[in-house]
């Protein structure tokens, strides 16, 4: 696909973040002059060396130590291990604790992603409308977005403090009594607030720049061609926005998947009750505080599998059905 | 399909910019109008008040007989056409033009009709299929046209639909644009910068400057008689030479040269020649030379008169030496009021003289 004249590459610099997100993501237009040529074979290898070290020491070798130690269970104190087969795995699936974390993990994917997703369009959307051109204003509102979701995180956590949380304090007040950590809904209820809290500002920025980068003149003609707002927003905003849509849906169940880690672990640590949790979590939970090396593997080859699967699917099926210009 | 009026219409951005101040047209049924002017002289601005896409200050719009106003742009019976064709990146050309169609609850078959219709109209046939990343641009100025043609208006409007194309792609297109107009018989506001362009395609001419009229009229009109030293200097091509001049006892008088009898109060003038109206003579307005443009069937001298730049359109092919002497065809110069810039109406002025004698 070279068909990209060199004359517009003067342009690129100036194009809004999310064309050049798809374009990275989907490579419409690769860049031509970036295609370096290397006299000596070897010289790119060179080059290429500390990242392929990276990516083979923290992550080629762990997972081929995952799928191998998948198939032994360990003694207990690290004297030795048995080859079993396909036990850890079958113990994993036939567990009805392992069963209800996966549902779990799939309920909690669903709603923390519907949510993130559908708030931080809702709020770009709102912004957008104020927003529109004014530069230093958005500036503003991006870069206390951007600052704001390691701490929300973490106020989040203070919220639903089981003593003196607000949240709890407010439920309270209407007669609910939240136990946080150690009824199983309260729990999750409070997770999955956390999580969305975290995740919407990153949604946000990426919705607010994929808004900002339809064309003014493309907004015109749907504003001669529809009266309804909302069929305006159906048939032209929101397929002009599937691109950004796309990417922040494979990177919020990614999230929602695997960095929610740190809030389940605040809220969970330590409490004896019966908590919801994500597999990740629990293969954590097995690995090292359960002291069963097998099980847990097992459990992260599987969940590795489930993400390759859900990756070949998203990029098979949705990006049929995402539009660009 | 319906007459348009403006009626004192202006505009006052936030911030007090008097973008469009006091426009006055009337716009008759199946009439198309080129707004003409330089750049940020209010021609998009007025265009986009008549397509609510910007409210309206001061004054009335009308389309038909509804003041509009306050309606929002898909209640005004109007199609736009702009600059960069604004296609639905994501839909295909037939989508694109049926778009609109759906919205106000036509028929399908109505719509596959219409766009059948126009895309033959258009020769878009072949190209139905195809999103508009896939065409030219050309091509994509065609199905901007479609999508305007389909929803059969009271109005188009364009807003310069040709500045993104090629010289040539621009000369057809024009062409085509005229002829779709003339057939359909649709009432169309043009918006654009070309002079020439506004020249072959109006019926009437609305020459705007820094937001106001300087003049409405037939395009010959209005290349013949300029109402004003702005309109004079802005159509035609090359500009009309502008020369500060006099009169004095019934003669203008350039320098010491006298170049023709002018029934007006003595007094100075802004005299305008045209280099088309300049012939060399014998005898006459010495010039001397400073460069020739060679254009082929003809060649522009430029040189100067009297300390001001003077150009003459020449089809001779004589030897010119250092300095020329140039003729004014009789009844074919301009002069304007140095003061307001407005035109001078010889003809009325001598009438007036007669009467008076
Ligand atoms: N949103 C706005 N706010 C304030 N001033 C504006 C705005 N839009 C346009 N203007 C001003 O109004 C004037 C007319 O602008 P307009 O876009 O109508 O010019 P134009 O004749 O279409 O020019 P061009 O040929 O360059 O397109 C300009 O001086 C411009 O700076
Ligand atoms: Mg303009």
């Amino acid at each position: 696909m070279t068909d990209t004249p060199i004359a517009d590459m003067p342009d690129a610099p100036r194009r809004s973040l999310s064309a050049r997100l798809s374009d990275w993501y989907f490579a419409e237009t690769p860049n031509p002059a970036k295609r370096v040529q290397f006299s000596r074979p070897l010289t790119p290898w060179i080059f290429l060396l500390p990242q392929l070290a990276i990516v083979v020491i923290f992550f080629y070798w762990p997972s081929v130590q995952a799928v191998t130690s998948s198939f032994y269970i360990e003694d207990p104190f690290g004297f030795g291990s048995t080859f079993v087969g396909f036990e850890n795995y079958t113990d994993a699936v036939t567990n009805s604790q392992y069963a209800s974390t996966a549902w779990f993990t799939a309920l909690f994917c669903v709603v923390v992603t519907a949510l993130s997703l559908g708030l931080g369009l809702l709020l770009a959307v709102k912004a957008d409308k104020v927003i529109r051109g004014a530069e230093t204003y958005k500036t503003l509102l991006i870069s206390v977005y951007a600052i704001a979701p390691p701490v929300a995180g973490l106020i989040g956590m203070m919220f639903f403090d089981m003593h003196m949380g607000p949240f709890t304090k407010l439920f309270a007040a209407f007669g609910y009594d939240l136990r946080v950590g150690i009824d199983y809904w309260d729990t999750a209820f409070a997770l999955t607030v956390i999580a969305v809290w975290k995740q919407i500002p990153y949604n946000f920025i990426f919705f607010l720049s994929g808004l900002q980068s339809v064309p003014v003149s493309v907004r015109e003609a749907a504003l001669i061609d529809a009266r309804s707002g909302w069929r305006r927003f159906k048939d032209i905003i929101l397929p002009l926005l599937a691109p950004t849509a796309f990417f922040l849906l494979v990177i919020n169940i990614t999230y929602t998947m695997f960095d929610t880690f740190s809030i389940i672990d605040v809220i969970v640590k330590d409490k004896p009750a019966n908590n919801p949790m994500t597999l990740v979590y629990k293969v954590y939970l097995d690995g090292f505080k359960g002291n069963d090396i097998g099980g847990s593997s097992a459990q992260s080859v599987i969940l590795m599998i489930v993400v390759a699967a859900l990756t070949v699917v998203q990029f098979r099926f949705l990006e049929r059905r995402v539009h660009y210009g | 399909m319906a007459h348009l009026s403006l009626t004192s219409v202006g505009k006052t951005y936030a911030g007090g910019v008097d973008a469009v101040r006091d426009v006055n047209i009337e716009i008759a049924d199946g009439e198309f109008i080129v707004l003409v002017g330089p750049s940020g002289c209010g021609k998009s601005t007025l265009l986009r008040m008549v397509a609510g896409l910007e409210s309206v200050t001061h004054g009335d719009v009308r389309i038909g007989d509804r003041v509009v106003n306050r309606l929002e742009p898909a209640d005004r019976d109007i199609a736009m056409v702009f600059q960069n064709y604004a296609l639905y990146p994501h839909m295909n050309v037939r989508d694109n033009m049926a778009y609109g169609l759906k919205n106000r609850g036509e028929t399908k078959s109505v719509i596959a009709e219409r766009v059948a219709e126009a895309s033959r109209m258009l020769e878009l046939d072949p190209y139905l299929d195809r999103k508009p990343r896939a065409l030219s641009g050309g091509q994509r100025q065609r199905v901007a046209m479609g999508r305007a043609i389909v929803r059969q208006p009271a109005a188009f409007l364009f807003d310069e639909p040709l500045s993104n194309l090629d010289a040539k792609l621009r000369v057809s297109m024009r062409g085509e644009i005229r002829r779709l107009q003339r057939r359909l018989g649709t009432t169309s506001l043009y918006v654009t910068h070309d002079q020439l362009e506004a020249m072959t395609l109006a019926d009437r001419l609305v020459v705007l400057n820094g937001g106001r009229v300087e003049q409405i009229g037939a395009p010959l009109e209005v290349y013949h008689k300029p109402a004003s030293v702005f309109v004079a200097s802005f159509i035609g091509s090359p500009a009309m030479n502008l020369i500060d001049a006099r009169v004095e006892a019934g003669r203008v008088l350039v320098g010491s040269h006298d170049i023709a009898p002018a029934a007006t109060d003595a007094g100075p003038v802004t005299l305008g020649l045209r280099p088309e109206d300049l012939s060399l003579a014998s005898t006459g307005l010495p010039v001397a030379v400073e460069h020739v443009e060679e254009l082929g069937a003809q060649r522009i001298i430029h040189g100067e008169v009297a300390g001001q730049p003077i150009a003459i359109a020449d089809s001779s092919a004589s030897e010119l030496g250092e300095t020329v002497h140039v003729a004014a065809t009789p009844g074919k110069i301009h002069l304007f009021a140095r003061d307001t810039g407005r035109r001078i109406d010889l003809a009325a002025a001598a009438t007036g003289l007669a009467h008076a004698v």
